[in-house]
Order: structure tokens, then sequence, then C-alpha cells
């Protein structure tokens, strides 16, 4: 069996201010997988990309990227692979084609390899005309694909997408998101995403973990984890604004502008009974969508339930002490 | 990596710092001439002729090849404190460390670098002084080793310094509160034999005194103290503080979380 491109056991990682970030996650990415890494802000994601890239030291645990334990032969495991961090961290002083070029001979290539290596991902990433040009007089777009042209240079097995496409405009985003599709389909590049925008883990990854509070809480199936969801909220648009709101037995129906219906519907319910009920009341609905992303209504769901248990279980804890 | 890719990586780094210094060339090459040129013109037209001779030599000549270990050593320190520094600020380390490229070659990288602008700026206050004395060698291959020894070892200094500072002020606190005065105390512009018994010894403590000396005695062939002493001191130095430099790199001192 193939080793996966990155396989992570009993990681735990305490800071020196005694937080502990990371509490024992074990996570296995196949190679060729494009895979989500979900969490709420501080949920430990960039912690657990920052150990995989050597950012960050682990306090415990092993890391393996495809196959070498990176406590054994780190700078093996470091050719396979790629980092795009959420922050920009290059020298904003330099030239866009000083920058990737330097990071190729990090990596060993000659300037020979590198040069057309460079040229084509500059090309691809819509960069070759700014190439002489200082890094600080890009857009922050373009900044975001100096980071993957750089990531990419020395063609790495494994693509750490650390919020790629933060503060992107939509049609950049998409043109990102195709480039990405695009090296993880033809050229077999495993690719982590974290992100934020959660249409964008639903569109782009076949797999997915979801964090919080240093544990992993779900690691399954995009496919899967939405066959899971109970409840979808549907938005529909009305032809004219209504004075009350109407009952439909078996759904729950608010009203969330004049002429805007929010209805709930759980798993095994039709959406044809409410256009029915709807249309007996004389209602005419013009247009209907989801209020949230499916995937966003899945992750709110399971981050609540854990805030939940978290709070339950300090209660009892304060209540054993109080005792 | 193999020693063909090594050698790459650290090709890659010289250079990357050589550019930076080179293209901020009016904050890195031009002032030290400038101060330079003016302690020639002060120190050793205007005053040293009115002090006269020093250990059997013009004031002029006593001062030269002080003045240019001054040059060297506080280029060597600020290049390699100032970049590695801002390298940490703008989180562009980061490129290094998820690079499989060793962390001995992180650190040789950057030290070339500073020995580099280090060595250059010391040839430009050579070129200057040619205008102010006419200058001789009387052992040119020790004044060139002590002069590269010691442009390693402030460069190396800077380095730590780097990984230390937490802000821009810490990588400016060393230079002018340790190595400023270490350096005006160091025999640049006196001999330590015009000096009490008690401050003669004092003197002795001070590292840029071995490396003054040395260098003094590279040109004009005269050194306070004995020169294979001196050399043994730089390197031991250079030994200590490399692996200290790179035991830090190893542990992620100041770069890792």
């Amino acid at each position: 069996m193939a080793e996966p491109a990155l396989s992570i056991r009993g990681l735990t990682k305490v800071y020196g201010n005694g937080f502990q970030a990371l509490k024992g996650i074990d996570l296995d990415v196949a190679e060729g997988d494009f895979f989500a890494l979900l969490g709420p802000n501080g949920a430990g994601k960039s912690t657990t990309l920052g150990v995989v890239c050597s950012l960050v030291q682990k306090s415990d645990g092993k890391v393996s990227i495809f196959g070498i334990d990176i406590d054994r032969d780190f700078a093996r495991a470091k050719y396979h692979l790629g980092v795009v961090p959420q922050e920009f961290n290059f020298n904003q002083f330099e030239k866009v084609i000083d920058i990737v070029l330097a990071q190729a001979g990090y990596y060993g290539m000659s300037r020979r390899e590198a040069l057309p290596r460079a040229e084509e991902l500059l090309r691809d990433l819509g960069l070759w005309d700014k190439r002489n040009g200082n890094a600080r007089m890009l857009s922050g777009g373009m900044k975001r694909r100096l980071m993957i042209a750089r990531a990419l240079m020395h063609r790495p097995r494994l693509l750490i997408l650390d919020e790629p496409t933060a503060g992107v405009d939509i049609e950049l985003r998409r043109s990102m998101w195709e480039y990405m599709r695009r090296i993880n389909r033809e050229e077999g590049t495993t690719i982590i995403l974290t992100t934020h925008y959660l249409e964008e883990a639903e569109s782009l990854c076949r797999n997915v973990a979801i964090i919080n509070h240093g544990e992993i809480i779900r690691n399954t199936s995009v496919r899967d984890l939405l066959m899971e969801l109970d409840t979808e909220t549907f938005l529909f648009d009305l032809a004219h604004a209504l004075d009350e709101v109407p009952e439909v037995p078996g759904f729950e129906v608010t009203q969330s502008e004049p002429a805007q219906l929010a209805v709930a519907v759980h798993r095994g319910q039709r959406l044809n009974d409410i256009f029915e009920a709807l249309s007996e009341r004389g209602i005419q609905v013009v247009s209907m969508r989801n209020r949230a992303n499916r995937l966003e209504e899945m992750f709110v769901s399971m981050v609540e339930q854990g805030n939940e248990a978290l709070d339950q279980k300090a209660a009892a804890k304060d209540k054993e002490a109080s005792a | 990596m193999n020693p063909y890719q090594i050698a790459i990586a650290l090709w890659t780094l010289v250079i990357k710092e050589i550019k930076r210094f080179t293209r901020i060339w009016p904050q890195t090459l031009l002032p030290p001439s400038i101060t330079m040129t003016m302690y020639f013109i002060i120190f050793g037209n205007l005053i040293g002729s009115r002090i006269g001779e020093m250990d059997g030599y013009s004031y002029m000549d006593f001062i030269v090849p002080g003045l240019i270990m001054m040059a060297v050593i506080t280029n060597s320190y600020s290049n390699v404190a100032s970049s590695f520094f801002s390298n940490k600020f703008q989180r562009s380390v980061e490129e290094m460390m998820v690079s499989p490229m060793p962390n001995w070659v992180i650190l040789s990288g950057f030290v070339l670098g500073g020995m580099t602008r280090g060595l250059g700026v010391g040839l430009i206050v050579t070129v200057v002084s040619l205008f102010f004395t006419r200058l001789s060698v009387a052992h040119p291959v020790l004044t060139v080793l002590v002069v590269v020894l010691t442009a390693a070892l402030f460069a190396i200094g800077g380095f730590i310094n780097a990984l230390l500072g937490k802000k821009f002020d810490d990588i400016s606190i060393v230079p002018t509160f340790i190595l400023t005065p270490l350096t005006y105390l160091g025999g640049v512009f006196y001999s330590i034999s015009l000096l009490p018994e008690f401050w003669q010894g004092v003197s002795m403590l001070n590292p840029i005194l071995y490396m003054v000396n040395v260098f003094r005695y590279g040109f004009l062939g005269v050194s306070d103290i004995p020169v294979g002493w001196a050399l043994a001191a730089i390197f031991t130095f250079i030994v200590v503080l490399f692996g200290v430099a790179l035991w830090m790199l190893e542990r992620g001192k100041g770069i890792r979380s």
C-alpha cells in the first residue's frame, strides 16, 4: 500500500505559556488527495501545519511525509513539501523573479533548471509581466499568487495552502481554484488546504478534517459529511410581502424579510410539500436558495456542539471543585 | 542534499546577501567610507601632525590599520544583524526554514554575506587611506588572514544578535554600547603601552585589541601583544561562536515557536 502523503500520530503542542494547542491529533492524507483542514480561529490548524513545515516545534507525536519521519530525515521530507503560508513571508523589496529563483536555489536547483520553471509558473499565474518589479508593488492577490509560484518551484508532491485565497476577490479566487484543481488533477500534487471559505472546501476538496480546541472532531469525505446534514435552511423570495408568517405543518417557517421566508427542511422532508403548502395559501415563490453553504451549516453545528461539550465539562469541573 | 545542491543553496544565499547590500549602497557602503575619510582628515592629518610618532610610526600610519579594522568589524557585524533580523521581521526567514537547506548552510550564507560587506568596506577604506599615506604591508598573508578571520567572527556575532533580537532596537544596542566602545578602546587610536599598567591589563581582556594589533603587525611589523597568541584567540572565538549560533539555529531560538 502506498505511503500516505502526510501521516500524523499523537501530535501534541504545548506553547511556552502552557497553552495546549494540539491534544494528540491523528491524521492521514492520502497521496493525490485534495484535503481540507477546517476549524475556527485558534483551533490548531496553523499549528498543525506549522509542525509539518518545521516552523513550529512539536511537543510530542510523529509526523511522516510520504513515509519519511521528520524526526529522522526532515531535509529529505522537506523536498516533497511546498508551503503557501497565511501571511506574506517574502522580502517585499526583492524582485518577483529573484524571490522564486532564490527559493529554487534553497532546494539545490541550478539556475539553468530554475529559470524555465520560474517562467512557466509566473506565466501560469499571471505574474510574468511583473517579474522585474518589486514584490511590494504587487496587489494582494498577486502576492498570494507569487507565494504559490514560489512554493511550486521545486515541484513538491505535497502542497500546503494555509488560507490561500484570504482577501482575494471572487474572480481571482475562482481562477486560483481552477489552477489548484489543475495541479491536483494533472500533476497529481496532493493538496492540503485550510480556509475560512467553506464554499471553497466544498467545491475543491474530496476529504475533510475538522479541528476544534486542538482535537480532530471529524475526519471523513466531504460527500459523507454532507450526507449527515440533518437540516438545511432555504430562503424563499416571494412575489409579494406578507403580513404574517404562514403556518406549514412539519416545517419551521420564519420571516426573514417582508418578502422572504426562511424554511428549515429536515432530512426526509420533501421540498414539494412546502411548495404545495405555500401555493395553497396563495403565496408565490419567485426564487429559492440555501441560506448558507451546506458545509458551513454542518461545520457551524459541529463546532457549536464541541463548544457546548467543553462548556459542560468546565461547569462539571467547577461543580466538583466547589463540592 | 548532495554536495552540489548544498553548494547551489549556499551560493544562492551569499549572492542574495551581496545583492541586498549593494542594492542599498548609499546606506551600506557610502557612510563608512565618508566616516573613515573624516577620521583620516581630522585624526590623521590635523591632530596627528601634532601628536608626532606612535611606536616609531607617523600617527597617520599608526591609525590606518586600526581604522580599516574598525570598518571591517562594524560592517560585518551590522550587515548580518540587520539582514537576518529583517528576514525574521518580514518572516522571509521561513523561506529558508521550510527548505531542506541545512542550518549550517543558512548560517554560513549570512556570515559570508556579512564578511563580503565588511571586507568590501575595508577595501574601500584602504583605497581612501592611500590619498593620505603610502601604505606598506610587512606581512601580506598574515594581514589578509587576520582581516578575514575578524570579519568572520563579527559576522557570526551579528547573526547571534539577530537571532536573539526581538525588536529593531535590540540589534543596535550591541553595536552602540558594546562594539563601538570596545573598538575605540582596542588600540585603534593609541598604543596600549601609553596606558598605566592596570589599564594595560584591563585592555588585554578586550578581544578587539588582539585583532587590531595583529592587523597592525601585518602592515607595520609592530604589535603590543604576541601575534600567535592573538591568532589562536580569534580562531577559538570563531569556533565557539559558530557552534553557539548553530546550536541556537538548530533549537529554533528566536525563529520557531
